[in-house]
């Protein structure tokens, strides 16, 4: 009984988070209700006992998509007035998208009651006892173990790569040499001075 | 099997990605200073993943549950690709010293290490997962190197023009792996080989046409060979050699292995479309080449040219159409290598690079041992005995005649006849035309000796090694059947 309640009111504060994050007028509440739209989906990810995807869905997206795409509105200079006034001209393009959006679900949840295409054997049958992260850790740490490191190459390699394009040495501006500045001390940087009535002082 | 004996069977992967790292932290402190140090550590390292290969890693063991495969073939593919590898940082510093704009960096070598253990991955996977994941890691660090020099625009625009390409035909093989992996229910190639043994759903065959989409992209096949000519033109030209050496190598072991191993029961599907492959870069490889001005588009076209009669071996389907794959694989590396040696030592009095093939009439009376050792290039790569290009030809064509494929052997002969032509006109103009200006600056120890040892392994002495090279060609193609 506890797991409808619970379905039901983080599936209906994910449809209304959603809603509202098409229709606020400020993009920044459209980011921060698509914030609340993740946390319950993360919620009825728990629910359906995939709390692997739960947490990817707070971490990933919550914890950076979600605040990345915060900076990028309040830091970007967009008039978002001008963007919405093609609504109703686009209205019936957006619409034909939907219905085509909804009869593939449609679709796609007939077939997939029928049965269609036999996907034969399963590479990693998954036992029902084990929690699902302890099944993926289990798999990624040991048959995958290969690929998985390859992964964490190709995401140094994308490192590596954004600094060899981008990153480049300039001489026009002043760099902070913490260092230096630490070391400083205040004899240096100061000089007690006695100047004589009617003389100034030489720097 | 134990942690410890799989970590050995990976030990050329091991060996370049650890030195890569810690080559990358000697960088981030040494800083520009390093640059020499960490060309000649990476060098040292692509020989230590060369000399593992002696181990486990070539005993024909498989790793990680049949993800990754230690036999013969990678080893002999990932000889032939660190080798070229370490022909390409060894070649760097001396053109990125006399080209205006960017200097080279350290991170140039570490590059290449990485993107060597990108197609150690591509080469021995079991597994259609690591075999992404490998081609990932090396066409990733492969569109940093093309716009390496990224004050040019030529550079910049043959990165950006890979990345986008090839972006694309990742996405199509990843279509096609998604297909494969839907209608058969795994990713491992032996099981994919059962899945393909059975009746065959439309779901397998476009999966298989997908997949064989992608691979031909990376080997720059026609008809997805666009890319070739703009990135090859534009990257800087050490670059260049790397491209058209050892990723040219990896793609074709990789394809070799999906189509034998995983695909093997569906040898009468995907022949027909390595047939078409392989004709189509035959011919437009030859006749996009005649019109060029700039050699190092020739050579682009040339690369697709030769990529076409590799792909011959690999329609017989058979263990000799893969030794001969691999033979023609390997003499075509050294050859173009040794072209792109030669293309490196175009230089005027201000040391700028020289890409115009007017520019090279003459060169035999300005510099006759490098217009000789053009000259047994181009001899090479036009198929003319008794140069080592003629006998990789012939391997070619006996294993496509041996499998009962006669009209495509004879009109891949036919094929060579275009392409010679521009072969030949290079000589013509090296040798008969007037004189253009002199190229200035000699070639340094490291690049004379190897422009040497290129010349001197295609050239008739190379010969001496062919026994050799077949045996170990036919071991390493017996380890896939």
């Amino acid at each position: 009984m506890i797991q409808l309640i619970a379905f039901y009111l983080f599936a209906a504060v994910v449809i209304a988070s959603a809603t509202m994050t098409i229709l606020s007028r400020n993009p920044v509440h459209s980011v921060l209700w698509l914030i609340l739209a993740f946390f319950n989906a993360a919620g009825l990810m728990v629910l359906a006992g995939a709390e692997f995807i739960a947490m990817l869905l707070v971490i990933v997206y919550v914890g950076a998509v979600a605040v990345l795409f915060l900076f990028v509105v309040m830091m970007l200079d967009i008039d978002f007035t001008e963007l919405r006034a093609g609504v109703v001209r686009y209205a019936a393009v957006g619409i034909a998208l939907a219905l085509a959006l909804a009869a593939e679900i449609v679709f796609a949840v007939g077939a997939w009651q029928a049965g269609g295409i036999e996907l034969g054997r399963r590479i990693a049958p998954v036992d029902d006892k084990v929690p699902n992260i302890e099944a993926i850790g289990n798999l990624l740490y040991t048959k995958y173990l290969f690929v998985f490191e390859g992964a964490g190459l190709v995401l140094l390699v994308a490192m590596i790569g954004a600094i060899v394009l981008t990153h480049r040495n300039r001489s026009d501006v002043h760099k902070q040499n913490i260092n230096r500045q630490i070391n400083r001390r205040q004899k240096d940087a100061t000089r007690n001075m006695q100047p004589k009535v009617g003389q100034g002082v030489e720097l | 099997m134990g942690y410890s004996a799989q970590l050995l069977m990976t030990l050329p992967e091991v060996v370049l990605g650890l030195g890569a790292i810690l080559l990358m932290l000697v960088a981030a402190w040494g800083g520009q200073g390093s640059t020499r140090a960490v060309s000649l550590a990476a060098v040292a390292v692509l020989i230590g993943a060369g000399i593992s290969l002696m181990g486990p890693a070539s005993a024909g063991g498989s790793a990680f549950g049949g993800l990754y495969r230690a036999d013969m073939f990678a080893a002999f593919a990932k000889a032939v690709i660190f080798a070229a590898a370490a022909v390409s940082i060894l070649i760097a510093p001396k053109f990125f010293a006399t080209t205006s704009g960017d200097d080279l960096r350290p991170e140039y070598p570490v590059l290449i290490l990485l993107s060597a253990a990108g197609m150690g991955m591509m080469v021995s996977a079991g597994d259609l997962m690591s075999l992404y994941v490998g081609l990932e890691l090396q066409s990733l660090s492969a569109y940093v190197l093309a716009s390496f020099m990224r004050r040019d625009a030529r550079s910049a625009e043959a990165g950006l023009k890979y990345f986008v390409l090839g972006a694309l035909a990742s996405g199509i093989l990843l279509y096609g792996i998604s297909l494969v992996y839907g209608f058969s229910g795994t990713t491992l190639f032996t099981d994919i080989a059962q899945a393909y043994a059975g009746p065959k759903s439309t779901g397998l065959l476009f999966g298989l046409v997908f997949v064989f989409a992608g691979l031909a992209f990376k080997i720059s096949a026609v008809p997805f060979h666009m890319w070739t000519p703009d990135v090859y033109e534009g990257a800087p030209t050490p670059v260049t050699a790397f491209f058209a050496s050892a990723p040219k190598m990896a793609a074709m072991a990789m394809a070799v292995r999906v189509a034998t191993e995983a695909m093997g029961p569906a040898v009468h599907d995907w022949r027909q479309i390595v047939v078409f492959a392989a004709l189509a870069s035959i011919a437009l490889g030859a006749f996009g080449a005649i019109g060029q001005k700039n050699i190092k588009r020739l050579l682009a076209y040339s690369s697709i040219n030769n990529v076409g009669f590799a792909l011959i071996g690999l329609a017989a389907g058979t263990q000799a159409g893969v030794a001969s794959v691999l033979f023609y694989m390997a003499v075509y590396v050294v050859m173009t290598l040794g072209c792109f040696l030669v293309v490196l030592q175009m230089r005027d009095a201000e040391g700028n690079a020289i890409e115009s093939l007017d520019s090279m009439a003459g060169m035999s009376r300005t510099r006759p041992g490098l217009a000789l050792a053009m000259m047994i290039f181009m001899f090479a790569l036009a198929g003319i005995p008794p140069l080592l290009g003629f006998f990789a030809k012939l391997e070619v064509f006996n294993a496509a005649t041996a499998a009962g494929l006669f009209p495509l052997a004879v009109l891949g002969i036919i094929g060579s006849v275009p392409g010679a032509f521009y072969y030949l006109s290079i000589i013509k103009r090296m040798y008969f035309d007037d004189p253009a200006p002199k190229y200035e600056g000699r070639p340094g120890l490291v690049e004379g000796g190897l422009l040497l040892a290129a010349s001197v392994a295609i050239s008739p002495l190379g010969m001496l090694v062919l026994p050799c090279l077949s045996a170990w060609t036919a071991l390493a193609a017996k380890s896939l059947f």
